[in-house]
């Protein structure tokens, strides 16, 4: 009996993943597969030719009628104007506080219509939010229920893809989308993804889900294709220095603070978050996200203190052995005096200090396609 | 899962071989099996003293840290230099070349209540 996992819900793959003989966890109050054959075996292949992921569980959060767009501009620190039909965008919502209540990729449909992307374990909170300070002049949808999810990431992605596709996959450019059919199904197809490989995120109808992710393992098999669960995620996602919320973004943390400046549009006429953000810039930014790699050995982990001369100045967000670069790496907050690239600081690993040293991010270098190469982490 | 029958278990996943007065200690294939893939491990150097069921060692997979817990007390006669190196040997080989330490026993009697192969897994098999 296991009485922990009553109160999960189920993604529309569950059952695949049981299939699968996937570790199944609680995450963000979902039952999720963890791993299948294992983390780094898992990672490699994302990398090397591609994996599939179930990410059901990220929430949707559709906002539209005439005036959404000053909606959504008023919400997001990003310039929501800039986007055209079809493109996406990362983004953050802010509180006035300038802390992040998420971080989010949004989906311009039309003038009149815009769906974020957002975290599971927030969509709730985004959903109230979003609907407390643009549901007067917008109307606001939670339709993550409707829909399911799956991520397509690495390099041979658009091959496996395209099989199952009808739309030209190679006019789809980088953070951008467009509708069409998978495996002859209604779907959203975006050229998005949270691994730093080129790949694709696919909305569908919810009970139509499992069809898809079938007809892509089918099609993707003679590439190697594998199913990828969260803990391969969450190292790519690392390897990147891509933001994780809960662990470098929070409602005490700004996006200046997590390096995120191209995303904060501060020229903007106004946001929330924005006079709290302004002041920041002007007073200085006291702490700052760094990438960190080990130079003794020991794994950085989150809540670990950083420290400079037996000084604490920070800790540690996130880390993890990266398996593409097989050594210790780690990002986290260290008051930004001491935030330049090649410093030398302790980690506390339990009973001993181990030397790191800062190192920009990516960690790993970025591979796209040629078309895409003027794009740096994440296009805003 | 393989529960070799020539060794003795602990609740906390550990297994000791004793040959004489001597316990070679390591993980089980459960535990390795828990942890998924091992990248890190932390071993006591040699002379080091170890008290039964308190911590010798960390080993680390790519997601999780865990504590490693001395099912014997005594003192460190060896350790596996390799396996530092290669932690990964610990999720392909728990019970062969993954062994962790070799302990010079101060007390046979601290293997009275260790549990035996069919005793750790109907143990395993109800915690799952």
């Amino acid at each position: 009996m296991k009485l922990e996992n009553r109160n999960l819900q189920n993604t529309p793959l569950h059952e695949i993943h049981k299939e699968l003989n996937a570790r199944l966890v609680p995450f963000a109050g979902w039952e999720m597969p963890v791993q299948y054959a294992g983390v780094i075996e898992e990672h490699l292949a994302v990398r090397k030719t591609c994996g599939l992921f179930d990410v059901s569980h990220m929430g949707e959060i559709e906002v539209s009628g005439i005036k959404a767009m000053e909606a959504v501009q008023a919400i997001t620190t990003n310039d929501a104007y800039q986007l055209k039909d079809g493109q996406v965008q990362y983004t953050f919502l802010c509180y006035p506080n300038g802390g992040v209540v998420d971080d989010a990729t949004l989906y311009k449909l039309s003038d009149t219509r815009y769906m974020f992307c957002v975290n599971a374990s927030n969509t709730e909170k985004d959903f109230n939010w979003i609907e407390e300070n643009a549901g007067h002049v917008a109307e606001v949808k939670n339709v993550s229920n409707y829909f399911g999810q799956v991520a397509i990431q690495g390099p041979l992605s658009e091959e496996v893809l395209q099989n199952t596709c009808n739309l030209d996959l190679s006019l789809i450019r980088y953070y951008h989308f467009a509708e069409g059919k998978v495996a002859d199904i209604d779907a959203v197809v975006s050229r998005t993804g949270y691994t730093g490989e080129d790949g694709f995120e696919i909305y569908m109808p919810w009970d139509k889900t499992a069809d898809v992710w079938q007809r892509l393992m089918e099609a993707g098999i003679k590439f190697g294709i594998k199913p990828i669960g969260l803990g391969a995620r969450d190292t790519l996602r690392l390897e990147m220095g891509f933001p994780l919320y809960g662990n470098e973004l929070n409602e005490n943390t700004t996006p200046l603070e997590a390096g995120l400046h191209k995303f904060v549009k501060l020229t903007k006429q106004h946001f929330i978050g924005k006079d709290a953000l302004v002041k920041q810039v002007k007073e200085g930014i006291k702490k700052s996200l760094v990438g960190l790699e080990m130079i003794e050995s020991g794994i950085p982990r989150s809540h670990y203190k950083i420290l400079l001369k037996d000084k604490t100045i920070g800790e540690i967000t996130s880390g993890t052995m990266s398996p593409s670069l097989d050594k210790a790496i780690g990002m986290g907050y260290v008051e930004t005096a001491f935030s330049h690239i090649g410093t030398e600081l302790g980690v506390a690993i339990r009973n001993k200090t181990a030397t790191a040293r800062i190192t920009k991010i990516p960690f790993y270098p970025v591979r796209r396609p040629q078309q895409h190469h003027s794009y740096m982490i994440l296009k805003d | 899962m393989e529960f070799p029958k020539d060794i003795k278990y602990t609740k906390e996943h550990e297994w000791v071989r004793v040959e004489g007065n001597i316990a070679t200690v390591g993980i089980t294939d459960y535990a390795q099996d828990s942890l998924g893939d091992v990248v890190y491990l932390e071993l006591p150097s040699d002379g080091t003293a170890v008290t039964k069921d308190e911590t010798f060692g960390v080993v680390e997979s790519v997601k999780a840290v865990s504590d490693l817990y001395s099912p014997i007390g005594g003192t460190v006669i060896e350790i596996n230099d390799a396996l530092i190196d290669n932690p990964e040997v610990i999720n392909d080989d728990p019970y062969g070349d993954a062994w962790m330490l070799k302990v010079e026993m101060n007390n046979h009697g601290e293997l009275e209540d260790l549990l035996t192969a069919d005793e750790y897994k109907k143990y395993v098999e109800e915690e799952k």
